[in-house]
């Protein structure tokens, strides 16, 4: 034991550990650089609420942008989120053993398939039927939300399962032996003790609904309005880069940059918030 | 009162069970039958000529031989530049610390790199990469750029899988006189290399299924790549390009037909290596 400090092997795998902090730090650094010079030239304030975004004129506001990206997550979360820990409760308490071993990996396939596929499922069910049925082109929030929901679903289902699965059967056991209902267990036991859990899954699902692009694209429409309704086209921070990244050059690239920076502000606070959960989870 | 209480309880136990049956069954079924239709609308496309082929037209006519090609190639550079990195970490936070300020700080790091939408990786490859290190779209810098992104999956699965070793392997090495470096080599690694391999396996199917960030910093290039420097086109990329611009929907559907059935086939394989790791594991106990 005495050769553990001084081997050699520690110290390159020291090394090899800080590359994943190194990058973390130079993406940061690389995003900033680029972005921040237009920030301070536009003025935050006035880049943040400002609602003209016309890169042709030198107008840089993403505010119908913040203000579209909240709707759509928000929109997302209200009809993916209940219907996630539906099926989570399901999974982990309800669903017979033989479905389980038929969903289990469905769910976990589902997680793995590319964005553009639902977006792709969104462009050719969703937003004709949100056409036909609603009025409006189809493109719209609506239509993001739900391509979202869908999308955060297997994430949500499978990190809740998770924390559900993971408590003390004695939990479980001491409800049931008071003469509770199964119900009753689930809802006052069950789910109170798991919440940490499933609010840190809850979290990682508006993360990547926030994050997604591709997706989004294809069924948003992407007008830089600020909407009236949710069949109203809308555009989001992220579908402002996935666009007009291709072809934008100078100011208007260093703009979306700063708008890559909103997104990673964003981002990190949301990722800070579910690792502090999940850890006092851990430390409980 | 109590009897009656305990029946609302009764009563109300039913309609929940009942409705939470309804909803998972239904949007599991919805999911799955999303999977299906795509299936089946992209499968008669799929055939041989259309595997091989070169893409023509933008992608109306044509295989698309190329775009399989490009996601190869990029898969197999991230994966080859994030795994030395990856399983090196992994072996630094479950083996050489105990706690302390240091690993929190790399954990930090590798969990935030997880929560960084793809398009901000893109924007980072593409200025980074593409433009700061002048490889201009390739797919080198979009390998460098995946690199990065899977890094964190590498990580996670890797240390789970080390960690997951019972300490009594490392016990016997120390007590035999090993060194902690012939230990890990000897005791630790060949038991934890099959929950490795699922994590490479894992990330071999986030790099097929991106398309934002691949997008920014390897191009949509169509025609077949020559070197690592060359632009491509991934599979995703041309998939979301057929069916944004209207090129062809049937080539839109094959594509897609496609993804999904590497996606399955890389979801079976990482389900055999765990079921093999964790049957092996029970047996050792």
């Amino acid at each position: 034991m005495k050769s553990v400090k001084g081997d050699f092997s520690g110290k390159v795998f020291f090394v090899l550990a800080l590359s994943s902090i190194l990058a973390l730090v130079v993406i940061t650094v690389f995003i900033l650089m680029k972005g921040l010079p237009l920030i301070a030239e536009v003025g935050l304030f006035k880049f943040i609420f400002s609602t003209t975004w016309a890169p042709g004129q030198g107008e840089y506001g993403i505010g119908a942008m913040i203000l579209g990206s909240v709707i759509v997550t928000l929109g997302a979360a209200v009809i993916g989120v209940p219907i996630g820990i539906c099926c989570s409760i399901f999974m982990a308490e309800m669903a017979p053993e033989r479905m389980r071993k038929i969903f289990r990996p469905a769910i976990q396939l589902l997680a793995g398939i590319p964005s553009v596929v639902y977006g792709f499922w969104g462009l050719v069910f969703v937003v004709p039927f949100i056409r036909e049925h609603l009025g409006g082109s189809g493109y719209s929030i609506l239509a993001g939300s739900v391509v979202l929901a869908i999308m955060i679903l297997p994430t949500i289902i499978s990190i809740s399962e998770v924390s559900i699965i993971a408590l003390p059967r004695t939990y479980k056991e001491g409800a049931l032996a008071l003469g509770m209902t199964h119900w009753q267990t689930i809802y006052s036991v069950q789910l109170p003790a798991a919440k940490s859990g499933i609010v840190a899954a809850v979290i990682l699902g508006i993360g990547r609904a926030i994050g997604e692009t591709m997706a989004v694209i294809m069924v948003l429409g992407n007008a830089v309005i600020i909407p009236k309704s949710i069949i109203d086209p809308v555009r989001t921070l992220t579908t402002n880069i996935g666009i007009e990244m291709g072809y934008a050059t100078g100011k208007h690239q260093e703009a979306l940059f700063a708008t890559g920076i909103v997104l990673f502000v964003v981002i990190m606070a949301l990722n800070i918030t579910a690792q502090y959960i999940t850890r006092k989870k851990v430390k409980k | 009162m109590k009897s009656n209480s305990s029946q609302i309880a009764r009563v109300i136990h039913i309609i929940a069970t009942i409705l939470i049956w309804s909803v998972a069954v239904i949007v599991i079924g919805v999911l799955i039958a999303i999977m299906v239709f795509i299936l089946i609308k992209g499968l008669p496309h799929v055939t041989w000529s259309f595997l091989t082929e070169i893409p023509r037209n933008m992608g109306k006519e044509g295989g698309i031989s190329s775009a399989i090609v490009g996601t190869l190639l990029l898969t197999v550079v991230a994966v080859l530049i994030a795994l030395p990195f990856g399983i090196g970490t992994a072996y630094y936070l479950a083996e050489y610390t105990r706690g302390g300020i240091i690993p929190r700080i790399i954990r930090f790091g590798a969990e935030s790199l997880a929560g960084i939408p793809s398009i901000v990786y893109g924007l980072f490859g593409f200025i980074f990469f593409v433009v700061t290190l002048d490889l201009g779209w390739s797919i080198l810098a979009g390998g460098l750029t995946m690199a990065l992104m899977i890094l964190p999956t590498v990580i996670r699965t890797s240390e789970e899988a080390i960690l997951s070793v019972p300490k009594i392997y490392r016990e016997v090495s120390f007590s035999l006189g090993a060194t902690k470096w012939q230990t890990i080599r000897l005791a630790v690694t060949p038991s934890a290399i099959r929950g490795i391999a699922n994590g490479v396996i894992l990330s071999v199917g986030r790099c097929v299924a991106e398309t934002a960030a691949v997008m920014l910093t390897a191009g949509s290039a169509l025609r077949m790549a020559s070197s690592l420097f060359s632009p491509t086109r991934t599979m995703a990329v041309h998939f979301y390009m057929l069916a944004t611009e209207g090129t062809s929907m049937e080539n839109a559907y094959g594509t897609a037909a496609i993804l999904i059935i590497l996606i399955f086939l890389i979801n079976v394989v990482a389900n055999m290596l765990v079921d093999r790791f964790v049957s092996k594991r029970t047996v050792n106990r």
